[in-house]
Formats: structure tokens, C-alpha cells, sequence
């Protein structure tokens, strides 16, 4: 008998058993009143809305798309995939220019970074700050993450020759935030990759992932940006590479969100695109070696970033930070930091935002490590900005602790 | 990516599992898929006759404080049941009328939580009850969605104004000598139920509510920071797909996350639990075990898996995978060599260990002892 095909549903949300313990983890929920939760928003809400899209609730913007209700659901009903396929579906109002403007990071990096010193210099003052939350509703006491002069991919341009020298070679993801604004973890990941004997190469030409179009109600520009991403990843796969990526979210945008929500099917490729710490884990595993300074001694606090948790990837930045000799390592417990990419930056989340990441913080605080590491931008600039502690990319904390 | 032994399911037989092995030096991976029956846990057990004191020390360890002595708990509708091990802030009394008058506090628009059903129960037993419901500011915000009054969302806020609530309680008291709170306190903050008691001039007895469980969460939470202290891999929201097996010894088995990443063992412990958890499945043929096929005791014929009496014992209730003496699971008669099946997923195959939570428990000691026995590699 052939149950399933009779059974399934989108987002598997039939699935639902109302046991909500999807509630007790939504972080939103514990914060802002004004979110009806993960159980309402997501499936008691879809049965309505399939209904009669009458149904839909303008409160699902106040979903941050964390994802933690998926990772609690004993059912494995796609709870937050639910919510922003609602909004994707329902919600037809014009995003406002602030949402643009933050979620066009790649456009705005591109404008920004021939001026990046000017650009730095006025997005730091304080007279800009109370303007764009005056105006747009940037709450003010978010920094915009400086641009950098040079963008990673002129970098690695300049060094196209030296790579392709590696016998091995993969294709790097590197997303806006290294391109724009901190090439340093891409020459970072160059630099692990390079003493495994793995030489870096660009995609042809890559756009942003698009997860914040997506949170922000710009499904269609998100939409092209994935048939274009979707299209580069299969060229470099039918080169024979793999493709790796150090940020969680992009890892997960791209493997899950563009077939799951933006109807970009992706099969073919999935399994080749990577986090960069399960790559080196598993060239370590197979016999590859890295050789460590032997003063290096770091007291190191992981933070596992919501997407990570989601991918179920953690356990590899665990491994290869305890892997280093001299390290001193603390897993935080999983929770949201409370930014959810541009979730944060606008100013009606604010509040919400920091207390979401109260909990965290103060376990950073009780732990005091030399320095936090997670896989997501976003979550450095949240812990950085509200914790005092600074966070590195596990990529990056490798890459300093390498015998060179 | 290789481990002494991977443990499929992270609720309360897999922690307890994941927690003895690490503690003795094995290193273990939990895949939970999903949260567990934990977050259903009334806080009591109802027999655990051999291991009280070592279940009480692995615990306490890990922050959670144990009682035992034999008698009954009160439940959430006001009946009774046997008790023989509880959490410190659920009492286990020895007979049902334990109470000549007791004060039950609620809050108002909680849902989850039957103050009248209680009274009812109680006075059964002879105890005079007087309800009282509080009106609290601080619960205003929470009203606004009032799909959201449940006991988690609570608890939250009652971490911030127990005391506030305690002094209403002292003017409310007349000659109760029994106070009756909902557990909704010490979510976070575990020392607030205690310190309660010490403050309020009567008895204070923390009753259960309708789920999510909040002792139980907040168990679930220190069982699983103990177990990643002692340096275990927790793998949450992943789900075990396929077991790779050969002449009886399983190797390694796949993950949905994971995928052609493999987690490798020496020892392999199957804690998935019952139908909720997905550890026993059914269509309308059979019930089966999803991962390896095990052999499942359960009736042939349909119509013999459920009593049409909703609330009698319901026989499906009873079925699980088949294990031999030392709980090595069976697949067609023959025992693997490596694989033992722990807790719910037994269903009453092994009356011998009991139900529920204590099932849970004794059947993971009996499984790590054996573990622990093998040399290590």
C-alpha cells in the first residue's frame, strides 16, 4: 500500500500534532506579544489560510525564519518554512525602502566599498545614526559593519595563479559580508585550505543568497538571485568541484531556502555545496594534517548560530576547534543572539532583539573566554555589539593558530 | 566521524544513557529527532525499586534533585497515582488525604492549569478547597495573545515576580495549611521553588499542568548541558535514516543532516521511543521499527490494536521491539550483536522494568553496564 503519497503535504505540516513544543523554543515568542508563535503563525494558521487567505496575519513579519521551531519539532513539520511561504504567498505589500535598502547587501556593497573609508567614517557618527532611525528606522544604536577598500574577490583575483598551482581545488561561496566588508576570512579560509593542499577559485560571478529578500518581501528578486546562484554552483560542479561556504546562513539559503521556498529546485547540486569547517573536517578525517604554533593558547566559547543548528553542522566547528592543541573550549547553549540578519537593524525589533540575546550574553560573560567563536556574521556583530567580547569565524581562529 | 557508542533519541533513556557512558570516559553521540517526552514529564516516577541512589547521583550532578519514598502524587484532575521517585519540587505523599485545607492560586487566563477539577479531586479525600485566582499586571502583555497563556510562556514572567506572588499568597492564607501552585516556577532559575516553600507559612505543593512541562523541561535542559559539559555531541533536530549493518554487528548508521557523513560506533543504543517520537511506526498493515527493521511484539490483526474504549488500556500501548535477556535487539530472531533498545521503544516487552520514565532509566543503566563491561577501543 502506498501511504505516503496519500499522506504528504507541503512543509509536512499535516504532520502537526499540537503538542506545542514548538512554542517553548521560538525565541520571538518569549519577547513579543505582538508574534502569535511558531504553533498559530505555522500550521493552526495554514489550515485557515487554506481556507481563506482572509486568514493571514500581517504579525508574521515579527517571525525571525531562526528555524529553532524545526529543530524542536518531534513531528518534523517545517514550522518556520510554513510562516515565510505564508508571507511569500500572502503578504502583497510593497516592502518599505528601509527594507530594501537592507536587504539589498550585495547592491549596497558595491556602492559603498569605492567610498568605503568616507562611507566608514559616516555610517560611524552619531548624527547619521539618530537620522537613519529618525527616517528610515534604523534603530540607532546598530553599527552598519564597515566596508573594506578591497573587496575578497579583487583579492583573489590576484592570486588566481598561485591557487590553481593545488592539486585539489574548490569553488568558495564567500557571500557579501567577506566580499565587502571582512575579506579577511576569505584569505583565512585561503590559508587553511592552502596548507591541505587545496587551492580557492571564485564562481564565475556570484550574487547575495537572498535570505534577507526573502525575510524582507522581495520573494521575486530573491527568486532570480537563486536561478542565478543555482545556475553558477552547476557550472563549478560540472567543473568537478565542490563549493564551500563560512557563512551558516548562506550555507543554508542555498541548499535549503531556494528549493523549500523560492521553488529553485536544486537537487543536483545540494550535496556538493558545504560549510568550509565539515570540508576541512573531512580531509582531516581522511588522513590530511595541519600542523599548530605550539604557543598558541586561546580560551574559545562556541556559539552554535541558529541556520547551524538548523543544518545540524555545529558538530563540526566543535571538532576542529577542540582539535587544536592549546585550545580551551566552552559550547555555549544553543540559543538565539536575538539579530536574525536585518531582524535586528530595524528599530520596532530592537528591543526584542536584545532581550533574546540577554541569556547568551551573560553566559559569555560568566564563561569570559579570549574570544567567541560562531559561523555567522551576523551573530558576530549582535554578541560583539552587546556582549564586549569579540567573535571569530572558526575558520579564522584555525587560520591564526596554524604553524606557517 | 566516529564515537564508543551513538544513541538515537535524546529524551530521558538516551540522556540517562548518554550521561552514564560519558561520565566513564565514552565518548557519545545523542540524535534526537526533535524534542521528547520530557517535555511531558509530570516530575514523578512510579517505581524505580533497585536504582533510587544511583539515578539520584547521576542526576544530581547534572542540578536535578531527586526524592523517593513510596506513595501516591497528585495529579493535574485531582486523582491520585503511585509515586515512588520525584524531582524536589513534586511532592509524593504517603496517602491521598494528606490535606485538611488547602488554598489552590492560579492565574487568571491561564489555560493549562484546573484549579475546579482539583478542588473536586481533593475533596473527595476530605480536604476542605478555596480557589483563588490572581490578577497579575505583568501577565497583560502575554493576554494580548491569549493562544499563548501556556505554562512555558508563564514561567517565564513568574521567574520575575515570584516574590510579589508570595506576598499575595501570605495575605490570601487564612487556615489552609496547604497551598497548591501550578508548576510553573523555576524555568530558569531552579532555586525559586524552594525558596517558595520557605517563605509561605503552609504546606506549598507545586501541581501538575497541562503540557509543556515545565520541571520537565527544565530537566531536559540540565541533563543535556551536563551531558555536553562532560564533552558528549548532542545532535539536535537530526534524524537517523539508515543503519549500515554486517553479520549482526551494526557500523554505522546515516543521519538526515549528515548525510554521507557517517557516525561510526563501536556500540550502537536505539532510544527512540514510541509512536510520538516516530521510534515505532504504523500503517495500516503493521507496526514497525523504522531504522532497522527490528522485530516489533505486536497483535497480527488490526483490529486487536486498539480498544474502542478510548479510555481503556489501549493494547498498542503495550507492543514494542523485541530484545533478547540483555537487551540486544532482535531482527528476525537474531540478536545484533551491538545494538540494544532502550526505554519507550520496549513498549511492555520487558515488564520487568516497568513504564515510562523508570522504564527509561533502568532499562539505560542495564544497556551502559553492559556497554561499560566491553573493553574499549
Amino acid at each position: 500500500m502506498k501511504m505516503q503519497e496519500n499522506t504528504y503535504s507541503k512543509h509536512n505540516f499535516e504532520e502537526c500534532m499540537k503538542c506545542t513544543v514548538c512554542t517553548v523554543y521560538c525565541p520571538v515568542l518569549q519577547v513579543n506579544p505582538l508574534y502569535p508563535g511558531p504553533k498559530q503563525a505555522g500550521p493552526d494558521g495554514e489550515r485557515l489560510r487554506l481556507k481563506d487567505p482572509f486568514f493571514f496575519n500581517y504579525a508574521l513579519k515579527y517571525c525571525m525564519n531562526c528555524k529553532r521551531c524545526e529543530v524542536a519539532c518531534p513531528s518534523g513539520v517545517n514550522v518556520a518554512d510554513l510562516i515565510q511561504a505564508a508571507r511569500i504567498k500572502y503578504d502583497h505589500s510593497a516592502p518599505k525602502l528601509r527594507d530594501r535598502i537592507l536587504a539589498s547587501t550585495d547592491l549596497m556593497g558595491s556602492l559603498a566599498r569605492p567610498f568605503a573609508p568616507i562611507v566608514n567614517g559616516v555610517t560611524r557618527l552619531g548624527v547619521t545614526k539618530t537620522v537613519l532611525d529618525a527616517t528610515l528606522q534604523i534603530d540607532a544604536h546598530r553599527s552598519f559593519p564597515k566596508y573594506s577598500g578591497r573587496s575578497f574577490e579583487a583579492w583573489l583575483r590576484r592570486h588566481e595563479k598561485e591557487q590553481a598551482t593545488f592539486p585539489e581545488q574548490v569553488a568558495y561561496f564567500h557571500g557579501c559580508y567577506v566580499n565587502y566588508n571582512y575579506p579577511q576570512l576569505g584569505k583565512d579560509l585561503v590559508k587553511v585550505l592552502n596548507a591541505l593542499g587545496v587551492g580557492v577559485q571564485l564562481l564565475d560571478k556570484e550574487k547575495c543568497c537572498g535570505i534577507a529578500m526573502i525575510t524582507n518581501g522581495m520573494s521575486q528578486q530573491a527568486t532570480r538571485h537563486a536561478e542565478h546562484n543555482t545556475a553558477q554552483l552547476r557550472k563549478a560542479v560540472g567543473r568537478g568541484l565542490r563549493i564551500v561556504s563560512t557563512s551558516s546562513t548562506c550555507t543554508l539559503t542555498l541548499r535549503e531556502e531556494y528549493p523549500n521556498l523560492l521553488g529553485v529546485d536544486n537537487a543536483d547540486i545540494r550535496d556538493s555545496l558545504t560549510m568550509a569547517t565539515r570540508f576541512i573536517y573531512e580531509k582531516l578525517e581522511k588522513g590530511a594534517t595541519l600542523r599548530f604554533r605550539p604557543d598558541f593558547h586561546k580560551r574559545i566559547a562556541y556559539h552554535t548560530p541558529c541556520h547551524l543548528e538548523r543544518l545540524g553542522w555545529g558538530i563540526f566547528s566543535e571538532k576542529l576547534l577542540r582539535m587544536i592543541p592549546g585550545v580551551e573550549f566552552t559550547l555555549l547553549d544553543s540559543a538565539c543572539c536575538g539579530i536574525a540578519g536585518t531582524y535586528g537593524f530595524k528599530k520596532e525589533n530592537y528591543t526584542a532583539s536584545q532581550a533574546i540575546g540577554e541569556p547568551l550574553f551573560q553566559q559569555i560573560r560568566s564563561v569570559n573566554p579570549d574570544v567567541v567563536a560562531c559561523d555567522c556574521e551576523t551573530c558576530k556583530w549582535q554578541i560583539e555589539m552587546s556582549s564586549g567580547y569579540p567573535v571569530a569565524n572558526p575558520v579564522s581562529i584555525l587560520a591564526e593558530a596554524l604553524e606557517v | 566521524m566516529r564515537f564508543d557508542t551513538v544513541i538515537i533519541g535524546g529524551g530521558l533513556a538516551g540522556l540517562t544513557a548518554g550521561l552514564s557512558l560519558q561520565k566513564a570516559g565514552r565518548s557519545c553521540a545523542i540524535v534526537s529527532t526533535g524534542q521528547n517526552a520530557l517535555h511531558f514529564f509530570s516530575g514523578t516516577f512510579e517505581s524505580i525499586e533497585e536504582v533510587p541512589e544511583r539515578m539520584a547521583g547521576l542526576f544530581s550532578e547534572a542540578g536535578v534533585r531527586l526524592h523517593y519514598q513510596n506513595g501516591v502524587r497528585l495529579m493535574p484532575l485531582g486523582s491520585f497515582r503511585p509515586a515512588a521517585l520525584a524531582l524536589d519540587d513534586v511532592d509524593i505523599f504517603p496517602q491521598p488525604a494528606f490535606s485538611r485545607k488547602a488554598l489552590i492560586v492560579s492565574i487568571a487566563g491561564y489555560q493549562d492549569f484546573f484549579p475546579a477539577f482539583l478542588a473536586e479531586g481533593l475533596e473527595k479525600q476530605g480536604t476542605q478547597c478555596r480557589i483563588h485566582l490572581l490578577q497579575l499586571p505583568e501577565m497583560a502583555q502575554l493576554m494580548q495573545s491569549p493562544s499563548e497563556m501556556r505554562s512555558v510562556q508563564i514561567a517565564r514572567t513568574m521567574d520575575r515576580v515570584w516574590e510579589k506572588i508570595v506576598r499575595e499568597i501570605r495575605l490570601l492564607l487564612k487556615d489552609e495549611d496547604t497551598v497548591i501552585l501550578p508548576q510553573v516556577f523555576g524555568l530558569q532559575d531552579t532555586t525559586v521553588p524552594g525558596r517558595i516553600r520557605e517563605s509561605i507559612p503552609a504546606r506549598v505543593v507545586f501541581s501538575g499542568t497541562l503540557p509543556p512541562s515545565v520541571p520537565g523541561i527544565r530537566t531536559q535542559q540540565q541533563l543535556k548541558r551536563r551531558y555536553e559539559v562532560l564533552g558528549g555531541n548532542y545532535l539536535s533536530g537530526d534524524e537517523v535514516i539508515q543503519a549500515h549493518v554486517h553479520e549482526g554487528i551494526v557500523h554505522s548508521v546515516v543521519t538526515r543532516n549528515l548525510d554521507s557523513h557517517y557516525l561510526e560506533a563501536d556500540h550502537f543504543i536505539l532510544a527512540s521511543g514510541a509512536y510520538f517520537s516516530k521510534g515505532l511506526r504504523s500503517n495500516p498493515t503493521r507496526i514497525f521499527e523504522p531504522v532497522f527493521d527490528l522485530d516489533v511484539e505486536a497483535a497480527e490483526d488490526r483490529n486487536a490494536w486498539y480498544d474502542a474504549d478510548f479510555a481503556a488500556g489501549q493494547p498498542y500501548m503495550q507492543f514494542g521491539v523485541r530484545t533478547d535477556s540483555a537487551l540486544r535487539a532482535l531482527r528476525q530472531g537474531e540478536a545484533f550483536k551491538n545494538l540494544y533498545a532502550i526505554g519507550s521503544v520496549l513498549g511492555a516487552t520487558r515488564p520487568e522494568f516497568g513504564s515510562g520514565a523508570g522504564l527509561a532509566i533502568r532499562s539505560a543503566f542495564a544497556a551502559t553496564d553492559q556497554i561499560l563491561q566491553s573493553s574499549q577501543k
